[in-house]
């Protein structure tokens, strides 16, 4: 039952508020508990996953669409979910240090509890739907963490930013993940990557590959589509710690590492994998050097790892998987502790800005080493797990068949910028002159330094033991990402080599850089114009126009005119059924008269009442007109003994010529408006609809395609049902599931009249207004 | 517009209402049967409040419901709907599949299809009176 234990979470999240009351800014630690408890199961399932068991918890959701709520917990599942829970339980405490006293602490602990449990369901899921059901998940919740401070209109911007960028890959994902099921004949992943079927070699595979990728671009923030992470540092520190170093970005990751297996290794996987995560890698290396903001120096930075884990999945040989995973441990455990010194950072000087920053280590001692640990770590200094990461980034570099010397090139000079950065990040805030600081900075309380001084801990206790996380997960999911059992062996010494010799080189010109960056800043900022020209001005032209066309297309089809709403709607129906019906259909006219004689009496009371109604001088008599008719139809009926049917008619016409007396005298003078020309053409739309229909009826009557499903209705509505009346039956049993539907469209409905009868906005000045139900909806 | 009724409407509606509202209850309740069920009994209903509404009045009206605002049976009608939604699950089965109790002594099935045809009952007649009543009291508001 982990499912349940990890979905409780979402209860959790339902309680937070409870808990607060309960145990005030305490709350976050017992709120910890949680993310801590699912880390030591995860913890406990380590020797299993080990032994190269996949642990394989069933789980049932919607047999019947194929869903499934199975957990898979293989090596790289495994990997996964422990640095959610651990990475997780510490931001929840950084987090209450870091917003203590935050009046929307709650909404903050709803949310990020929510994210957790949607990004474990996401790793963990079995079922291509489910998956695809916790992505968007993580969408939404990310998307309402990074405009938590939603008063700020540049974090709602970004916020939007993010949820578009995301949920456009999602809609591919969507379609992607339609094709692989359909493609490889199941929706569990798991039985797709035991194989059976070589999806490489499918006509479709090249569009299925595109729409994932498509996806998972988006998701890891790679080239192009890079720009909406470092402006996702809108978000308080926390969240850029937990989602967008150490979890939500490398979801997109993870899709690929898992469909690895069974999609990966052909050409166009190779190629794209390679040079988009090279281009990613350099660009965030490169930009991370143009900024002072330290947050988004550490985004751009995030930018660069997560083109490097594409590249590595995109080179795709057996040492690039292994370098895979052991860099996407390396980042998240040296990324989250520099992002929540970051905050440490700005919560204590109130800046964000790091050339604002100087000599504060002898204020902020423990907070200075920390940073300088997990900064090594990202520049790859030994003897810090960073370095093991990043020897073998160069030695799966020289490996790459595909545009090798472009990925190396890259690769190389990422390396040094990364260093350069690593350097800025790690000295200019602590050493130096000391720089007075908006806020007087002081060291860290306890629950701030918890969490950074844990992960720099392990940053640098792999780093010197490399042997426990080879020989824990880390095999495990190398040979998950690979499809075949593969060992990990890692160490701090390789002997003189080359990834050495490049690694010596890049620190030396790393340091370089990092001496003269104040300079350098100064010469690109020359370069400003061409970056404002960027995918992100794509993405706003992108959007613009995308306001532009529904604007237009606003005032052409919703223009607020019934009659050209109902012409509109008659006209498709036109095009479509004489689509069908005369084009690709011979036309089979069946027609027996048999009729009885009060049957043509109460058609030949239809037909006048709509004739009357056509042609009435008066609203009354044309809502009597109608009236006739309906009751007409109601008798219909009743006379085919549709008992149900002829009493819901006959109560319908009856509240309806209620409601129209209601609104009888405050419709505007009945005239006629039209021109005869527009009468004409609305004679003609209505006769065509008219005749088609009873073609439409007609051919359906010699048509027996398929056999009824009444009959079965019939035979089961006594005992399946226990009712007699199979009209009751169909709607409150077979097909509940649409009354559902129909009793909330009709509740909307309801709602939508007295929205616009009642609360029609008093005269106010609109600015507050729109900040209060920015606040309401928070 | 709508003033109150003459002596005949108002006689009429005052024995008719809660015939009216009986009869709902009559046709909701054998609805699974015979003709009748849930939105049937639900526009029934509606009916009979909307006669009464003619009769005597908005504010009379809201008298004769006492507390319970239209707004809130549209809730409460959708609550049923969704309660009725889930006692499949705890049986293993699939959401929605009715379930059948028979309560002993009575000759009587409680079902989940009945507390569903409930909400939808109460859903039909607070939407109904809802809209009727909103665009009457608007009537009066603005002259």
């Amino acid at each position: 039952m982990m499912q349940l234990a990890v979905l409780s979470g979402f209860v959790l999240a339902a309680f937070a508020p409870l808990l607060h009351r309960w145990f005030g800014g305490r709350a976050s630690f017992v709120l910890a508990a949680f993310p801590a408890a699912l880390a030591l199961w995860f913890l406990a399932q380590v020797p299993t996953v080990m032994r190269g068991e996949v642990l394989f918890l069933e789980l049932d959701w919607v047999p019947s669409l194929g869903m499934s709520l199975s957990f898979v917990i293989d090596g790289l599942a495994l990997l996964f979910a422990l640095l959610i829970t651990v990475i997780g339980t510490f931001v929840l405490i950084y987090a209450g240090g870091y917003l203590k006293g935050h009046r929307d602490l709650v909404r903050f602990h709803i949310v990020i509890l929510a994210f957790m449990v949607s990004m474990l369901g996401l790793v963990l899921a079995d079922g291509l739907l489910t998956l695809f059901v916790f992505w968007e998940l993580t969408s939404i919740t990310s998307y309402l963490l990074i405009g938590f401070s939603h008063a700020d209109i540049e974090a709602r911007k970004s916020a939007r930013q993010g949820l578009f960028v995301t949920f456009a890959g999602g809609l591919a994902l969507m379609a992607g993940l339609v094709l692989l099921g359909n493609l490889g004949g199941s929706w569990s992943l798991a039985e797709i990557n035991a194989g059976g079927i070589d999806l490489r070699e499918h006509d479709l595979y090249l569009p299925m590959l595109l729409c994932l990728l498509l996806a998972a671009f988006t998701k890891s923030a790679q080239f192009p589509f890079h720009f909406w992470l470092p402006n996702a540092m809108a978000a308080p520190t926390p969240v850029s710690a937990y989602l967008h170093s150490a979890t939500m970005v490398k979801a997109g990751i993870y899709l690929l590492a898992r469909l690895q297996p069974s999609l990966g290794g052909t050409e166009a996987w190779v190629g794209i994998l390679s040079v988009v995560g090279a281009l990613t890698m350099f660009t965030g290396a490169f930009l991370a050097i143009r900024h002072t903001n330290i947050k988004k120096m550490l985004a751009y930075s995030t930018v660069m790892a997560l083109g490097t884990l594409t590249m590595l999945l995109g080179i795709g040989t057996e040492g690039a998987l292994i370098t895979f995973v052991t860099f996407l441990l390396a980042h998240s455990l040296y990324k989250g502790a520099l992002f929540m010194v970051a905050g440490i950072l700005d919560h204590e000087t109130g800046t964000k800005d790091i050339t604002a920053m100087g000599g504060l280590r002898p204020l902020m001692p423990v907070t200075a080493v920390v940073a300088i640990i997990a900064a090594l770590s990202l520049a790859g200094a030994p003897p810090l797990f960073g370095f093991i990461a990043k020897e073998m980034m160069f030695e799966a570099a020289l490996e790459a068949d595909a545009f090798g010397w472009l990925v190396l090139l890259l690769a190389f000079v990422s390396a040094f910028l990364t260093i350069a950065v690593a350097a800025i990040i790690a000295l200019r805030p602590f050493f130096g002159e000391r720089r007075a600081t908006p806020r007087v900075a002081h060291e860290a309380p306890l629950s701030m330094l918890l969490g950074p001084a844990c992960l720099a801990a392990l940053s640098l206790l792999l780093g010197v033991v490399p042997v426990i996380a080879g020989m824990g997960v880390l095999t495990a999911a190398a040979s998950a990402v690979m499809g075949e059992p593969v060992t990990v062996y890692l160490s701090l010494w390789h002997g003189i080599n080359l990834p050495l010799i490049m690694s010596i080189v890049t620190l030396a010109l790393g340091y370089l850089l990092f001496k003269r960056w104040d300079r350098v800043r100064a010469h690109l900022a020359r370069l400003d114009p061409v970056m404002a020209r960027g995918p992100e001005a794509g993405y706003e032209a992108f959007m613009h126009w995308i306001t532009v066309v529904s604007e237009w297309q606003t005032r052409i089809l919703q223009n607020g005119y019934m009659r050209n709403y109902i012409l509109v709607m008659v006209l498709v129906l036109i095009a479509l059924l004489g689509n069908s019906l005369l084009l690709r259909h011979p036309l089979e006219i069946a027609f027996e008269l048999d009729v009885r004689f009060h049957e043509v009496v109460v058609v030949a009371m239809m037909v006048l009442g709509a004739l009357f109604a056509a042609v009435a001088r008066s609203r009354l008599s044309a809502v009597v007109s109608v009236g006739i008719m309906g009751f007409s139809i109601a008798l219909t009926f009743i006379l085919f003994s549709a008992p149900d049917l002829g009493i819901t008619q006959l109560l319908v016409e009856t509240l309806t010529v209620i409601l129209l007396v209601l609104v009888l005298f405050r419709l505007p003078r009945f005239a006629s408006l039209s021109t005869p020309l527009e009468r004409v053409r609305d004679v003609l739309v209505a006769g065509s609809v008219g005749v088609l229909v009873t073609l439409l009826i007609l051919t359906a009557w010699g048509i027996d395609q398929f056999v009824p499903i009444s009959e079965y209705m019939i035979e089961n509505s006594v005992p399946l049902a226990h009712g007699r009346n199979i009209v009751n039956v169909i709607l409150v049993d077979y097909r509940s599931l649409d009354t559902l539907g129909e009793i909330f469209v009709l509740a909307l409905a309801a709602i939508g009249v007295i929205a616009m009868l009642k609360l029609r906005a008093p005269v106010r000045p609109a600015k507050p207004t729109a900040q209060e139900k920015e606040s309401s909806h928070g | 517009m709508v003033k109150s009724g003459t002596l005949i409407l108002h006689t009429a509606a005052r024995i008719l209402m809660p015939l009216q509202l009986l009869f709902s209850v009559f046709l909701l309740l054998r609805g699974h049967d015979e003709p009748g069920g849930g939105f049937i009994a639900g526009l029934v209903a509606a009916g009979a409040f909307t006669l009464y509404l003619f009769a005597f009045g908005v504010s009379a009206t809201r008298e004769v419901l006492r507390m319970v605002d239209p707004r809130d049976l549209i809730g409460m009608g959708l609550l049923f709907g969704m309660i009725s939604v889930f006692p499949a699950w705890f049986v293993d089965q699939p959401f929605l599949t009715a379930q059948w109790w028979t309560i002993p002594g009575v000759d009587f099935y409680a079902s989940t299809p009945l507390i569903f045809d409930i909400g939808v009952y109460l859903a039909v007649l607070g939407s109904v009176l809802a809209m009727v009543m909103t665009l009457m009291e608007v009537d009066k508001d603005e002259p």
